[in-house]
């Protein structure tokens, strides 16, 4: 069942005249930059989640509040619907283009506001890439701690429309834990502050509401976030196991002793391998699978905690812990799992990255039914995963020039986080729904669910004109979803309880 | 994993779901009631009690993925002792404001303790919950995962909703280890200085973990690995305190909150520095929570607040027709579409945080 827009299933959407629109735009906003012609539009066909291409109607891309807001309130006006997108590395497909729509490109925001020290926040625009906070903080010693593997390029007004993770999660939360307050555009132009630079706001939290809600609810036009200090010191231990299930119950049991890591990160043989080849970060290739775990703090603490993890390691069995002894070989240590995508690339012509979460203790058996899956399926599937907070990055290696193998590996991410969902996780940590997961959604939610998040996005646009068809599945094409999949007989549980 | 049966409990929800769709049918307001420790909360609300307690018990704790799934009646007090056995803790030290406190009440209101400018509110521990809704329906929403970014956060949304929203049943919250070490220390400083002192430590790698001022003496906790507790108490002086008093003073049980005025709790940045108000104040939060005791009028505590940048709330019942703080109108206009849409016959704690809502 194809992901990308269907009117059929998805909802009719409104017929725009784009002749009409551009006029009525160069007439309404004339210093407004507006890309129309197919050439400077192909650019904008997809976002990080490459495999899927729409062409848009027309590109935005303002540089002025105001601009936005008229935007807005023309295409409140005229029934148009409008994608919003920033640097456009998202992996789920969140900022996909419409046909029938504009793309509302919010890159050219880029300024840096306000960093103040003193009240530990800092104060930007949503154009501003997430590793620039955190390089304008550094000056005082402060930095902004959500940091997905993107950060190099990934805009602030994308993370938190997607509430991005990272590697540092577990202790230092999502994008959604590293917030004061957001200014967002209504869909009818109206400007709205949620949170505040205090640390709550009255009201309800709307903040959290629009926090992921991937462009749906409004157009975020600027950020707050929290700034932390920088730990005085951050080390690394690399544990092999001859066992993916020995690694598992290692985290578990680092957890037990009462240590939170800054960062606890695994790999499997085939991802080992693979980041070997490329980054020669000295990883052990005969492993089946490793364990990154980062310390950081106080000295004093981060050199208990070290001894303590070393020796709950060994004690779950692992055949050799390692601590980087500088931090050139900590950076090297890190630089592998933060090149395992790459590295993975260049062992497969393509690869898909899954993005499911799971309880932790499920993990052994995850991992088994999902090489039986890849079995299965004919495709091999490396697996990268944030341990400490149970995100699983399967990726699987397949080819796209081979005919039918882009099929085979979305029905493989569709099983494995259906795999997920039913073990009593998610069908996404932090790469958002999109579209890519669309489908996925009616496994996870059930139809009154469903209709409460229509409701919600009803209080907020009620003409559905913001990112139609993206994050929440309409009925219909659950319907369908779910009656393709009994027909397959794939999903025994079509009423699943999800714990 | 820690088997439920541990935990004497009872899953009354289909008992709440039946209140809940004949006050649907019949269009019956209802007033939704916990533990009562803090129905001073808020506007006064008139309804038929649909009480929560039944309904109670920790329904999964598994100490080594951090997450513990409960009841929304619950007490809290056996929420507390059931992580403390294990080594754990809630991070947010949420007042109970009577023995009586529930988990659901802890979440409805959505108030934090000493501990959160450094380790966040009860919304950050939120991951997930169950809640019945006006359309009487018994939803679920997160999950027990500690990433999770599936459909809209309605999870964290209901921290601090008062009931406006629906019925919360169930709770998924993350937990955290409880520190190895401890200790709370007193410093004689005038509150310019000890606010001054403050952000500058902020800025530091401390293992500071809470923060308050009051008639001149800064009173501080360190929480973190013995090594780190040990050199800041070198570092930072001072006489060691007896660690009860976050505990008076998260459950206004220090002498400052017998004072016969309205309490207000100003909420204002990190950053702010010395407040004139209008009586007497306490600082926590490490400036960032300010307790007034005053007779002033609400618009003038309120002016004084927003022009911090923050905002103003009378945490004593009957005083103003709007406890909390007025919302500028569009974000009003949302707040009753929202309320529509997830409520549409009004029937939860109508205009318990506005009349309007």
């Amino acid at each position: 069942m194809s992901i990308l827009y269907d009117e059929r299933v998805d909802g009719a959407l409104p017929k725009v005249d784009k002749t009409a629109l551009l006029a009525e735009l160069r007439a309404r906003l004339p210093d407004l930059d507006i890309l129309h012609s197919q050439e400077d539009l192909k650019p904008y066909e997809c976002d990080g989640l490459s495999v899927y291409t729409t062409t848009p109607m027309l590109v935005v891309l303002p540089e002025r509040v105001e601009q936005v807001q008229a935007l807005l309130q023309l295409c409140h006006q005229r029934g148009v619907p409008v994608v919003a997108r920033g640097a456009g590395t998202g992996l789920s497909g969140g900022a996909l283009p419409l046909e029938q729509g504009i793309l509302l490109v919010m890159a050219r925001f880029k300024t840096i506001i306000e960093v103040n020290p003193e009240g530990r926040f800092a104060r930007v625009q949503p154009g501003v890439r997430n590793l620039a906070i955190s390089q304008a903080a550094a000056p005082y010693d402060l930095y902004y701690a959500p940091d997905p593997s993107s950060q190099i390029a990934c805009s602030i007004g994308g993370n938190v429309a997607e509430n991005a993770g990272g590697v540092h999660c577990l202790k230092y939360g999502l994008t959604v834990h590293n917030l004061l307050k957001i200014e967002v555009l209504s869909i009818e132009g109206e400007h709205l502050t949620l949170g505040s630079d205090a640390l709550d706001a009255p009201g309800f939290d709307l903040l959290a509401l629009f926090t992921g809600s991937e462009g749906m609810l409004g157009i975020i036009t600027e950020v707050t976030v929290k700034l932390l200090p920088k730990p005085q010191v951050a080390k690394v231990l690399l544990a092999s196991f001859d066992s993916v299930e020995k690694a598992g119950r290692a985290v578990g049991d680092i957890i037990a002793a009462g240590i939170i890591p800054g960062g606890l990160e695994m790999m499997d043989n085939l991802a080992i391998r693979a980041v070997e080849d490329f980054i020669h970060a000295g990883y052990p290739v005969d492993a089946a699978a490793i364990l990154l775990c980062e310390l950081d703090g106080v000295e004093a603490d981060v050199h208990a905690d070290c001894e303590r993890v070393r020796a709950v390691l060994t004690e779950a069995g692992a055949s050799e812990v390692r601590q980087a002894r500088d931090e050139a070989e900590r950076v090297r240590f890190w630089a592998g799992r933060k090149n395992a995508f790459p590295a993975v690339g260049r062992i497969s012509p393509d690869y898909y990255c899954m993005d499911g979460t799971i309880p932790r203790r499920e993990l052994p058996y995850v991992l088994r039914r999902i090489s039986e899956l890849s079995a299965e399926c004919g495709l091999r599937v490396a697996n990268v995963f944030h341990a400490g907070d149970g995100n699983m990055h399967p990726l699987i290696l397949f080819d796209a020039n081979q005919p039918g193998e882009l099929a085979r590996a979305e029905a493989l991410g569709g099983k494995i986080l259906e795999l997920c969902v039913k073990v009593g996780g998610s069908i996404t940590g932090e790469h958002g729904v999109g579209r890519e997961k669309i489908n996925q959604m009616c496994t996870q939610f059930n139809s009154d669910e469903l209709t409460a998040f229509h409701a919600v996005k009803a209080a907020f646009d009620p003409a559905g004109l913001l990112n139609p068809g993206k994050n929440i599945p309409t009925l219909h094409r659950c319907a369908e979803f779910g009656a393709m999949h009994i027909h397959h007989g794939e999903l025994p549980f079509p009423e699943l309880e999800r714990f | 994993m820690v088997a439920a049966q541990q935990f004497p409990g009872c899953d009354a929800s289909a008992a709440l779901l039946e209140q809940v769709n004949q006050a649907l049918v019949s269009a019956t307001p209802l007033r939704i009631q916990g533990g009562n420790s803090k129905a001073f909360l808020g506007r006064p609300v008139t309804g038929e009690v649909l009480d929560s307690r039944a309904h109670r018990g920790i329904v999964s704790y598994d100490p080594t993925e951090l997450v513990v799934t409960v009841r929304a009646g619950t007490p809290l007090t056996e929420l507390e002792a059931a992580l403390d056995a294990a080594g754990q803790m809630l991070t947010c030290e949420a007042p109970h404001f009577g023995a009586a406190a529930t988990v659901g009440g802890m979440l409805a209101a959505g108030l934090s303790g000493p501990r959160r400018p450094w380790s966040g509110a009860v919304r950050d521990m939120v991951l997930g919950t169950r809640l019945i809704t006006g359309h009487g329906k018994h939803l679920r929403f997160g999950g027990e995962v500690m990433k999770n970014v599936a459909g809209y956060d309605l999870s964290r949304l209901l921290a601090g909703s008062y009931g406006c929203l629906g019925l919360i049943t169930e709770v998924s919250l993350k937990v955290l280890p409880k520190p190895r070490a401890c200790l709370s220390l007193s410093l004689q400083l005038d509150c310019a200085t000890a606010l001054a002192k403050l952000a500058e430590w902020g800025q530091q790698p401390l293992p500071i973990s809470a923060a308050s001022h009051s008639g001149g003496v800064l009173q501080l906790r360190l929480e973190g690995g013995e090594g780190s507790v040990a050199a800041a108490r070198e570092r930072l002086g001072g006489e060691q305190l007896d660690s009860g008093y976050w505990a008076d003073l998260n459950e206004q049980r220090l002498d400052f909150f017998a004072d016969p005025r309205p309490l207000w709790r100003l909420s204002v940045p990190l950053n702010t520095g010395v407040l004139s108000l209008p009586g007497e104040q306490l600082l926590d939060w490490a400036g960032a929570q300010r307790w007034l005791k005053s007779d002033a009028d609400a618009a003038s505590i309120r002016a004084i607040a927003s022009a911090a940048g923050g905002h103003a709330s009378c945490f004593t019942a009957g005083v103003c027709d709007s406890p909390f703080q007025p919302l500028a109108a569009p974000l009003l206009r949302y707040h009753r579409q929202l309320k529509a849409q997830l409520d549409p016959q009004g029937i939860f704690n109508a205009g318990r945080m506005y009349a309007e809502v």
